[in-house]
């Protein structure tokens, strides 16, 4: 059996949304480079919707894959929505990930929040700052 | 289909025609029993014997120090045992070993600390080298064992394994080596080295998968491990593998016949890559650039992830291996890499390339062209590399 789905090899192969958006509304960066992982996020925002997704990642396979997957997840839907999208979530739409790769998907969930938060400070719009826990860079994996 | 390029040699290697044709007259035609009193039995010992005579030849050992095992691991696990038991017996409960070894001899040496034995592992430097003095000053009254591999798995330094036994034999400690990377690969000879006790495996040298060799100086008391029966002299029970092991004798008996053939072909080979591969800024040659093995590139390249970069490698066609954390299942990049002092970062964009004679030149060609492309995408999609190009994170390679 091979260490990962075909889903999981189709999106580090091929990923969608990869790059970078300069004039970017929110830009997230988690992760740790002495574990081996960090993605960046960058979102566009108009009238609450997310328009437009780019990712960079250092990271293994499953790294760039739930990198990925998470942001065509969120492309194209409103901020609320995207706020409710769960590591599990990223993880089950790439047809399973092995137990231990399953911090990549976090760290998945993890940036997209970390770029909404940034479009927010950015903004000054109020939230609930219980929304944003601080993400622990030793906790993800 | 993309061709498939396999330069992982180091994992294991395919087997070797000769070594298949010395392993079919023991599936069928000669499948006694080597303990079996009658006819069929005994032609089995006659085979198994001198199977043990040709491995004893190519190490320059007697044939009544060679034991056959499963493999390099429990080879490691029964020498490293035996000799702090007999060491322990003489009230003497300190090992000596470095802290870049396989992990069936760390493994073995964490397991004797819980058996309240003491051990100094000695720290190798910069380019995976111990030096033999680095072991004198180690070694006290109680030292029950000396073990250093002969050469590293991961970045493919030699050790000075000679002038380590020389200090040993001086002390009068028993001195073991994990020979598994060398043997077959550049020379051994277990009396020139000073060898006590040494470690193989067959499928490291185009011979079988599952088997081994320990060889214990018969001067050396071996203690068994495996229970059950008289073979192997007592000290390690079970019917012999008998296709096994005649067929990683001739393996072994070809890989000698061909040695400085075979080194001077993969030092070729190997220096090609190295020259290639250090083209791509940003990267580093792991290990000792001279006392390396002839097969052996181990590279690390800043700004990307080890296991990404393999996968595109599979992608294709090339089967290599990387240190990085994420192929290894655990949190830590290898600690092989980490003893050699890298950085966690630098050490999980690791890339291990073990060549073998029948790898060509056009394959490196191959490698050195895939290997700049794949490093060179992945640098385009991480952020690390972003950071480090901008100067907001420091090089460190």
């Amino acid at each position: 059996m091979a260490l990962y789905s075909e889903k999981v090899m189709d999106h580090f192969t091929h990923p969608r949304n990869v790059g970078k958006i300069d004039d970017a509304d929110g830009v997230g960066e988690v992760g740790n480079a002495r574990c081996g992982d960090i993605m960046k996020i960058y979102i566009k925002v108009s009238d609450g919707i997310i328009t437009d997704v780019k990712f960079n990642t250092f990271g293994c396979g499953s790294a760039i894959a739930s990198s990925s997957m998470a942001t065509e997840m969120i492309k194209g839907k409103p901020i609320s929505e995207a706020l409710t999208l769960t590591n599990k979530a990223v993880a089950e739409a790439l047809d399973g990930l092995p137990a231990h790769k399953l911090h990549c998907s976090v760290l998945a969930e993890e940036a997209i929040r970390a770029a909404i938060k940034d479009y927010y400070d950015r903004n000054g719009i109020a939230y609930d700052k219980a929304q944003f826990p601080d993400p622990h860079e030793e906790e993800h994996a | 289909m993309t061709k498939t390029i396999y330069v992982d040699n180091a994992a294991t290697t395919a087997m070797s025609d000769r070594a298949i044709e010395a392993m079919k007259p023991y599936l069928k035609e000669i499948y006694g029993n080597p303990s079996s009193l009658h006819g069929v039995g005994q032609r089995a010992k006659e085979e198994l014997e001198s199977a043990r005579a040709a491995v004893a030849a190519c190490l320059g050992a007697e044939r009544g120090e060679i034991y056959f095992t499963s493999g390099g691991s429990e080879a490691d696990n029964q020498a490293i045992r035996s000799a702090a038991y007999n060491g322990a017996a003489k009230g003497k409960r300190h090992l000596i070993s470095t802290n870049f070894e396989h992990h069936a001899v760390l493994h073995t040496l964490k397991k004797l600390e819980g058996e309240r034995f003491e051990v100094t592992y000695l720290p190798v430097d910069q380019n995976g080298l111990i030096t033999p003095a680095q072991v004198d000053e180690a070694i006290r009254p109680d030292t029950a064992l000396v073990t250093v591999m002969y050469a590293n798995n991961e970045v493919g330094t030699i050790l000075p394994i000679r002038d380590i036994g020389a200090v040993c034999r001086r002390r009068k400690v028993p001195f073991h080596t994990d020979a598994v990377q060398a043997v077959g690969h550049i020379p051994v000879d277990v009396v020139a080295d000073n060898i006590d006790m040494l470690s193989l495996s067959a499928h490291k040298f185009h011979g079988p998968k599952g088997v081994g060799v320990l060889y214990c100086k018969k001067s050396l008391p071996l203690r068994t491990f495996i229970e059950g029966g008289a073979q192997e002299k007592g000290k390690r029970a079970g019917t012999e593998n008998l296709a096994g092991i005649c067929s990683m004798a001739a393996a072994l008996q070809e890989a000698i016949a061909h040695l400085y053939e075979n080194m001077a072909k993969e030092e070729l080979l190997r220096d090609m890559l190295i020259d290639g591969l250090s083209i791509i800024p940003h990267s580093k040659l792991n290990g000792d650039r001279v006392k390396r093995l002839p097969g052996n590139v181990n590279m690390c390249f800043e700004g990307i992830e080890g296991e990404s970069l393999l996968l595109l490698l599979d992608q294709k066609g090339i089967c290599a291996s990387s240190g990085s954390a994420c192929t290894s299942g655990s949190l830590d990049p290898s600690h092989v890499l980490l003893a050699l002092g890298l950085k966690h970062e630098v050490a999980h964009g690791s890339l291990r390339l073990s060549l073998c004679p029948d790898n060509t030149e056009e394959e490196m060609k191959y490698i050195i062209d895939g290997v700049k492309e794949v490093v060179s995408y992945l640098r385009s999609i991480s952020p690390v590399w972003e950071e480090l190009e901008k100067g907001q994170r420091p090089h460190l390679i």
